[in-house]
C-alpha cells in the first residue's frame, strides 16, 4: 500500500483512461446515493410517525359519553349519561396504583370570552393540574394550574401560546392581565405550548372545581382522562392499557346502568391500542426499506462487478504485455486490486458524501405529515461502502487472477 | 547463450493433437544475429515463445545463458523475462494510453528502478533509435516504423541478454522494414544477441545465420554473409 511507485503508476492509470475510471466510479457513487437517500426517508418515515404520538402521552386513555341506544333493566334507550365526581374520585382511588396522572374535564358551555373588550374566540375548559402532563404541555410563561387553584376554585386561567400571539402585543406580557369569562373576571397565570403544535393550542383552561361552581356544572365532568403508570416494555404497556380500559368499562356501565354491549353510551378510547398499530406499521415500513436498501446494494454489487469483469477483460492484452517485460502474476492483480478499491472507495465516500449532505441540507425542511427529518445511520451507510468496496475487488480478483495466470502468449493474443 | 535439446511442443486441437517442433537441437553462441525461417505453419513462432518462455514447452532442455530453464511457473517465467530478454513483436504491443517515454520505461519498473533514473533511460533509449523528440507522444499517435522503433528501445531498456524479434517487419512496408533492420544490425554491431523469426527471404539476408524450420524439425542451419541494410535506407 505504501509503495510509491505502485501509486504513480495507478494515478498514471487512472489520469489516462478518465472515461473508464469515470463510468466505475459514477456507478458506485449513484448506487451508495440511491441507498442513503432511500434508507434515510425510511427513517424519516418512522420519525414522522413518532412524531404524530408525542402530541399526546402515549399511554393515555380517556372517556367519553353520550346518549344510550340499548334498553337495559327496564330503563329506556335515549338516556343521556353524564359522569360525575364521585365515578372520577371512585377510579381514581380503586385504581390508584395503575394510574399516573388523572384529571376530569369539564366543558364551559357557551362561554364568552374577551380581552380589553375584544372577543377571544376559543372555548374554555376546566381541568385540574395533572392536565399538563396528560396533554404533554409545557409552560412558556407563569406557571400552570395547581392542587390550591383546584381547592379555593380560584379564578385563574391559562392562555396558549397561540392565543397570547393573536391577542396580546408582542412586547407585552399577557401574565397577571385579566380575561373576562362570561362577565367574570380571570387572572392570566400562565402561557402553555402544546408539542403537537398550533393546532392543539385552541383552547383556555381554568381549575375544573371553578369551572363546576361558577358555570353551573354541579359535578358533572364531560370526560375523563388517565396516564398511567409506565411499565417495562411497550407490550406490557399495552396489556395494562387494555386491562385498565375494561375494568373501567366495566365499572361505569354498571354504576350507570347500561348495557355491556351498548357502543354508544360510554366510549373508552385508549392511545396505546391504536399507537401499537402505528408501531406495528413503522416497523414495517422499516422493513421494506431495508429490503429495497439490500436490493439496492445487491444491484450495485452486481454493477461494479460487472464493471471489473470488463475492465479487467479490456485489459487482458496490457496484462500479457506487462508479463512480457517481466511483471510478476501478483504484483498485477495488486495493481489492478489496487487501481479498483482505490476508485470504488473514492467514488463510495463522494456518493456517501453527497446523498448524506444532501439528507442533511433539505432533511430538516422536509416537514410532509408522516416524514420528519430523514436521515441516515452513519455506521450503516459507511458499511454499506465497505460492502461494495469489497464487492469490487472480489469481483476484480478472479478475472484479474486468471488473466495473470494464463500463458503470457494467449493474453498477448486477446484481442 | 541458449542451447536447446530435443525440444518437443504440441497443441490440442479438440480430441487431435497438434505435434509443432518435433525434436529440435539448436545453439546460439553470444553476438549472433540468427533468422529463423519457414513458411507458416513451420513452427517458427513457436519456438520463439518457447524461447522467450511466453510459452511452455512439452519435453527437451534449454539453457539460457547456462541457466537451466525447467519448472516454470509464471512468476518464475517473469523473473527470467525480465533479466535475460526483450521482445520485438510483429503488432508492437506498446500500451497504448501510455506515452512512448512511458511503454520504453516499463520494462525498468519491473526491475525496481527508480522513477528519474526510468526516465533518464527511456530517453537515452529513444535516442539510440531516432525518437527523443517523440518522447511524449502516444503510440496512437506514430507511423508503424516509428512504434517498432519505441518496441525495440523498450526492448533495449531493460539490457536483456537476448533480444527476440517476431515478424518486426511483418507490418511494416519495405522502406520502414529496412530501416527497423538496420537499427536491429546496429544493435548486433554493438554485441547484442539477436534472435528474429522471419518469412521474407530479404529480412533473413541481413542476419549472419538462418534457421530453416519446416514441419517442426529443422531443415537447414547455415552462416551467411549479412547484406547491410543500409545500403537501403
Amino acid at each position: 500500500m505504501l509503495d510509491i511507485e505502485r501509486w504513480q503508476e495507478i494515478f498514471d492509470t487512472i489520469r489516462k483512461n478518465k472515461l473508464r475510471t469515470f463510468l466505475t466510479g459514477l456507478s458506485v457513487a449513484s448506487g451508495i446515493f440511491i441507498l442513503v437517500i432511500l434508507l434515510g426517508f425510511g427513517q424519516g418515515m418512522q420519525n414522522g410517525i413518532a412524531k404524530e404520538f408525542e402530541a399526546d402521552a402515549s399511554n393515555r386513555v380517556w372517556v367519553w359519553t353520550r346518549v344510550t341506544t340499548k334498553e337495559h333493566k327496564g330503563l329506556n334507550p335515549g338516556r343521556v349519561i353524564r359522569l360525575r365526581n364521585e365515578n372520577h374520585e371512585y377510579v381514581s382511588s380503586r385504581f390508584s396504583e395503575d394510574l399516573q396522572h388523572k384529571s376530569g374535564v369539564y366543558r364551559v358551555r357557551n362561554a364568552v370570552v374577551s380581552y380589553k373588550n375584544e372577543s377571544i374566540g376559543y372555548g374554555v375548559q376546566g381541568v385540574t393540574s395533572d392536565y399538563q402532563f396528560i396533554e404533554n404541555h409545557f409552560i412558556s410563561e407563569g406557571r400552570y394550574l395547581n392542587v390550591s387553584d383546584e381547592k379555593v376554585g380560584a379564578k385563574v386561567t391559562i392562555i396558549s401560546n397561540k392565543i397570547k400571539r393573536e391577542y396580546f402585543k408582542e412586547d407585552e406580557s399577557p401574565l397577571g392581565e385579566y380575561l373576562e369569562i362570561s362577565g367574570i373576571q380571570f387572572k392570566v397565570i400562565g402561557v402553555y405550548g402544546d408539542r403537537g403544535g398550533e393546532r392543539e393550542e385552541n383552547r383556555i383552561f381554568i381549575p375544573i372545581t371553578t369551572a363546576q361552581r361558577v358555570f353551573g356544572g354541579s359535578d358533572i365532568v364531560n370526560n375523563v382522562s388517565y396516564t398511567l403508570q409506565p411499565s417495562e416494555s411497550f407490550d406490557d404497556a399495552v396489556l395494562a392499557s387494555i386491562k385498565f380500559s375494561s375494568n373501567l368499562k366495566k365499572y361505569l356501565q354498571e354504576s350507570h346502568t347500561v348495557a355491556p354491549d351498548d357502543q354508544s353510551a360510554i366510549n373508552v378510547f385508549n392511545t396505546l391500542e391504536e399507537a401499537k398499530r402505528y408501531y406495528t406499521l413503522t416497523n414495517s415500513i422499516k422493513l421494506f426499506f431495508w429490503f429495497v436498501g439490500i436490493c439496492t446494494i445487491i444491484a450495485g454489487v452486481v454493477g461494479v462487478s460487472n464493471i471489473m469483469l470488463i475492465v479487467v477483460k479490456e485489459r487482458t492484452r496490457e496484462i500479457g504485455i506487462r508479463k512480457a517485460l517481466g511483471a510478476k502474476p501478483w504484483s498485477i492483480i495488486g495493481m489492478i486490486l489496487h487501481e479498483a478499491i482505490f476508485v470504488t472507495a473514492i467514488s463510495g465516500f463522494t456518493g456517501l458524501i453527497f446523498s448524506m449532505g444532501l439528507l442533511e441540507l433539505l432533511g430538516p425542511h422536509i416537514e410532509v405529515d408522516y416524514i420528519l427529518n430523514p436521515s441516515v445511520n452513519f455506521k450503516v451507510a459507511v458499511t454499506t461502502v465497505f460492502v461494495l468496496i469489497f464487492a469490487g475487488a472480489v469481483a476484480g480478483f478472479f478475472p484479474a487472477w486468471r488473466a495473470a495466470n494464463i500463458q503470457t502468449i494467449e493474453a498477448l493474443r486477446d484481442e | 547463450m541458449i542451447e536447446i535439446k530435443n525440444l518437443h511442443k504440441s497443441y490440442k486441437m479438440g480430441s487431435n493433437s497438434l505435434h509443432v517442433l518435433k525434436g529440435i537441437n539448436f545453439n546460439v553462441e553470444e553476438g549472433e544475429l540468427v533468422a529463423i525461417m519457414g513458411s507458416s505453419g513451420s513452427g517458427k513462432s513457436t519456438l520463439l515463445n518457447i524461447l522467450g518462455m511466453l510459452d511452455n514447452s512439452d519435453s527437451g532442455e534449454y539453457n539460457l545463458d547456462g541457466v537451466p530453464i525447467k519448472d516454470l511457473n509464471e512468476t518464475k517465467a517473469a523473473r527470467y523475462r525480465n533479466k535475460f530478454l526483450g521482445f520485438v513483436f510483429q503488432s508492437f504491443n506498446l500500451i497504448n494510453y501510455k506515452s512512448a517515454a512511458e511503454n520504453v520505461a516499463l520494462p525498468l519498473y519491473y526491475q525496481k528502478v527508480g522513477r528519474k533514473e526510468r526516465q533518464e533511460k527511456a530517453l537515452k533509449y529513444l535516442e539510440q533509435v531516432g525518437l527523443r523528440d517523440w518522447a511524449s507522444h502516444l503510440p496512437s499517435e506514430l507511423s508503424g516504423g516509428q512504434k517498432q522503433r519505441v518496441a525495440i528501445a523498450r526492448a533495449l531498456a531493460a539490457e536483456p541478454k537476448v533480444l527476440l524479434a517476431d515478424e518486426p517487419t511483418g507490418a511494416l512496408d519495405s522502406t520502414t522494414s529496412y530501416e527497423v533492420m538496420d537499427l536491429i544490425q546496429k544493435i548486433n554491431d554493438a554485441g547484442n544477441t539477436i534472435l528474429v523469426v522471419t518469412h521474407e527471404p530479404d529480412i533473413a539476408d541481413m542476419c549472419k545465420r538462418i534457421v530453416h524450420l519446416k514441419d517442426g524439425v529443422i531443415v537447414e542451419d547455415k552462416k551467411i554473409e549479412q547484406v547491410r541494410a543500409d545500403q537501403y535506407v
